[in-house]
């Protein structure tokens, strides 16, 4: 594997530049729908019910009841713990909204291999269309590379079908040395196990549980690991930026690292998704506004 | 990489023609002009001794907007007699300046730093429509630091005999100062010399260049508003004839020329037998050396700062581009694969990265430059497809590969959005290359290695040495050359020097 390294401050400069494009009009209404249709709908409680669950499904699929032409789309996926994957598949039967998993022993990784692999093996057959695994950041960081290699390769085996993304936790790994050289890390990996179609395999900044989530440098780093495998394979390998996104213009301004970094082919939910709960509401805020001129209130759209 | 790889930089990665299921789609950024209205007048006059003067030669310019070509409005062209008046109301302001308490002195330049600052907008527009230069530069980089400068400076007026102890207790100014200026920053510039200048207690005439005279116009409208002393601060408008005269006048007794190395070379044998002291801050064909072990996306970045900021039109932008034989391939490819992001065009759109060439003088230059390149046997790689508009001055980013070091593109400096691609083998031979021009104003190292950086950047002959990073100001940082890239620093404890009497 080649390594490659990362200058913090220009890494820093390069993502911030991102910030300072100005999307007004008619590119601000197609970005925000845009977002919209890659959100994944999360939930990772403690406390989730199949009511809550369910209210979330169809908030997915129809995430705003009011007058929107042309209609809104769906978000790409509601993403739940495996205990809850079958209610989620029957409320959103007959959708085009993916059921997407955690599994692998989220968040922490931290249990015995055999164990997380039958935890993939289970949320698989309780019908997610795709897993969500963590890396076990403990032998990455102790530098058991090959370890670390091997789980993810039988991670995607035992998905089948199902689509992968694989979650860094970027915020343990600390430098964004480590980000790229986790990232290429979770490519070469699944690239081994067979060839690979477009948006099969992600890779994911976050869990969620861990602070800092996804950052624009971080997204910025890992994208170009995705950029530099397409240009070596061909393959396009998706990306998903978790946690800590809650604001339509940051939605934005990631689109417009992702135009600029990767190019338009990535401008779809098969290849780009937000982990992310809050964005969705004010995501429709924004498009209301934009449609209607006013502002809406907080409450004049669904919770879940 | 292979080419098959290469060729998919090319076209798929940005036009984005996808096999996945869903069809991506082509999002395309709205137009975004800053539209703020300036009031222009139709016509300026010169600033002479605190007052808009109409010039004793009667004649006016035009300047014109070089993304439009239209006329933007006409300004005054100073005459020798108007020359002679500027110096006269320098000459008589001076004593009472330098007399004038160091706080006090102070005062008016942090008044002028905030003016700027709360003018900032205008100021940028300002600067973008009358040189081309894209609003997001002239917003985040020209305007501020143009502030900085005058803050900063406002901070040494009271501390000068500790900036040059054994100098006494007050070291004294050098008198009526004549500052000339280029159009490639033309606030920015104006800035670098008329701050150092006042905090020493020196009073000036400032010469802006032909085709960028409307910021230093508003410059001095902001001097009448700070109600700075009539006469400390002289702003004519004029061509090469105007500065020949300002230069040529006794009563001048430094001079401060930022341009190219051509006329500083005029300039140092107009002085050679005078008493007059001066400083030049020349042209420059600065290396920017990458070694493998950067990080090579970031090292891109520094790439595409280094000579696509402002059009290429800086005089240390890092047009020598030298890169290790084993990362020739992947820097090239990275770097054509970035140039097709950049977006060319509307120097008022906030997000044009590229602008206008400041005027049709500088465009033909540059393209007598593209046309001895390939007739050299470069070859030239104009990657950034993005459509031009049909009025204006514009060069689309690029650069030259198979480029030797005796090739015209390797030595001259071609000051637009042009770079030379060449490689080395090893250290020795990368500071060989880099050290072989006759200029040595800046250059840039990237590498992962501390080591290193300490070894190249000891042994670079530049005044000015990036690590890891490009194209980075700061009043407190001095600033200027080895060799023909001139003499004198600005900015810094170092630049105050050559404003006092030490």
């Amino acid at each position: 594997m080649m390594q490659h390294t990362v200058n913090a401050v220009m890494a820093d400069e390069r993502a911030a530049s991102f910030t300072r494009r100005s999307i007004k009009t008619d590119s601000k209404m197609q970005g925000l729908r845009l977002a919209l249709s890659m959100v994944d709908l999360t939930t990772l409680e403690g406390k989730d019910s199949p009511e809550k669950v369910r209210s979330l499904c169809r908030k997915a699929i129809q995430p705003y009841d009011g007058q929107i032409d042309p209609p809104l789309p769906s978000v790409a996926a509601v993403c739940v713990y495996p205990s809850l994957v079958s209610v989620a598949r029957k409320a959103l039967a007959g959708s085009n909204v993916k059921v997407a998993s955690v599994a692998t022993g989220f968040p922490s990784g931290q249990f015995p291999l055999d164990v997380r692999l039958r935890d993939v093996a289970e949320a698989v057959e309780a019908g997610a269309d795709e897993i969500d695994m963590v890396i076990n950041r403990g032998a990455f960081l102790a530098g058991r590379i090959g370890e670390v290699r091997d789980e993810i390769v039988q991670v995607k085996q035992a998905c089948g079908q199902a689509h992968l993304k694989i979650i860094l936790e970027t915020g343990e790994l600390e430098t964004y040395d480590n980000v790229r050289r986790a990232s290429d890390l979770a490519i070469e990996a699944a690239a081994s196990t067979g060839e690979l179609r477009g948006g099969e395999v992600f890779i994911k900044t976050s869990t969620g549980k861990v602070q800092p989530a996804a950052t624009m440098p971080v997204t910025l780093i890992m994208l170009e690991a995705i950029r530099d495998h397409y240009l070596v394979t061909g393959v396009r390998i998706g990306m998903k930026p978790a946690g800590g996104i809650r604001h339509a213009k940051q939605a934005l301004h990631y689109l417009v690292m992702v135009k600029e970094t990767v190019g338009d082919a990535w401008l779809t939910p098969e290849l780009f998704r937000f982990g992310a709960s809050s964005l969705t509401n004010d995501l429709l805020r924004q498009i209301v506004k934009t449609t209607t001129g006013r502002y809406s209130a907080a409450y004049d759209f669904s919770e879940a | 990489m292979d080419t098959s790889a290469e060729s998919r930089t090319q076209s798929t990665l940005i036009n984005g023609e996808a096999e996945s299921a869903s069809e991506p789609v082509q999002w395309e950024y709205s137009p975004a002009p800053e539209r703020a209205a300036v009031e222009i007048a139709d016509r300026y006059d010169l600033f002479i001794n605190g007052k808009f003067t109409a010039p004793k030669s009667r004649k006016h310019f035009a300047t014109i907007n070089p993304a439009t070509e239209q006329v933007i409005c006409e300004v005054a062209e100073a005459g020798k007699a108007d020359v002679t008046a500027a110096v006269a109301a320098a000459k008589a302001a001076q004593p009472k300046w330098a007399r004038l308490k160091p706080q006090e002195r102070a005062k008016y330049m942090y008044r002028i730093a905030r003016r700027i600052q709360e003018r900032a907008r205008e100021l940028a527009i300002i600067e973008s429509t009358d040189g081309g230069k894209p609003i997001r530069e002239s917003r985040d980089v020209d305007v501020p630091l143009a502030a900085q400068h005058f803050f900063y400076h406002a901070g040494w007026c009271d501390k000068l005999r500790y900036a040059f102890p054994g100098a006494g207790r007050d070291p004294k100014p050098v008198g009526v100062c004549g500052q000339i200026i280029p159009w490639n920053f033309p606030l920015l510039m104006a800035a670098w010399k008329i701050a150092p200048a006042l905090a020493c207690g020196n009073t000036c005439v400032l010469k802006p260049a032909e085709t960028t005279p409307l910021t230093a116009l508003r410059l001095a409208e902001i001097l009448e508003e700070v109600e700075l002393p009539a006469g400390v601060v002289n702003i004519i408008t004029g061509g090469p004839e105007s500065g020949r005269a300002l230069v040529e006048h006794n009563d001048v007794k430094k001079i401060a020329f930022t341009g190219s190395t051509e006329v500083g070379k005029l300039l140092a044998k107009m002085v050679a037998d005078t008493d007059k002291r001066i400083t030049l801050e020349l042209g420059g064909k600065s290396p920017n050396i990458i070694f493998a072990d950067a990080s090579i996306d970031q090292a891109v970045e520094g790439i595409i700062s280094g000579i696509y900021f402002n059009q290429g039109h800086v005089c240390c932008a890092g047009s020598r581009l030298l890169v290790e034989e084993g990362a020739v391939d992947i820097v090239v490819d990275k770097l054509t694969h970035r140039l097709q992001s950049l977006r060319v065009g509307d120097p008022l759109d906030k997000n044009t990265d590229i602008g206008a060439i400041n005027s049709k003088a500088q465009l033909s230059t540059i393209h007598k430059y593209l046309e001895a390149g390939r007739n050299e046997g470069a070859a030239l790689h104009e990657v950034n497809g993005q459509p031009l508009p049909r009025k204006g001055y514009w060069c689309r980013p690029c650069f030259f590969t198979g480029v030797q070091p005796s090739h015209v593109v390797a030595r001259e400096e071609i000051f637009g959005p042009v770079l030379a691609v060449m490689s080395f083998r090893t250290p020795e031979e990368a500071l060989e290359r880099a050290n072989n021009t006759p200029y040595g104003l800046a250059a840039g190292v990237w590498t992962d290695k501390g080591s290193k950086i300490f070894e190249i950047a000891r042994r670079l002959d530049a005044g000015v040495v990036w690590c890891n990073t490009y194209n980075k100001f700061d009043a407190a940082s001095p600033f200027g050359g080895f060799k023909e890239s001139g003499f004198g620093r600005e900015g810094g404890l170092q630049g105050l020097r050559a404003y006092l009497e030490l």
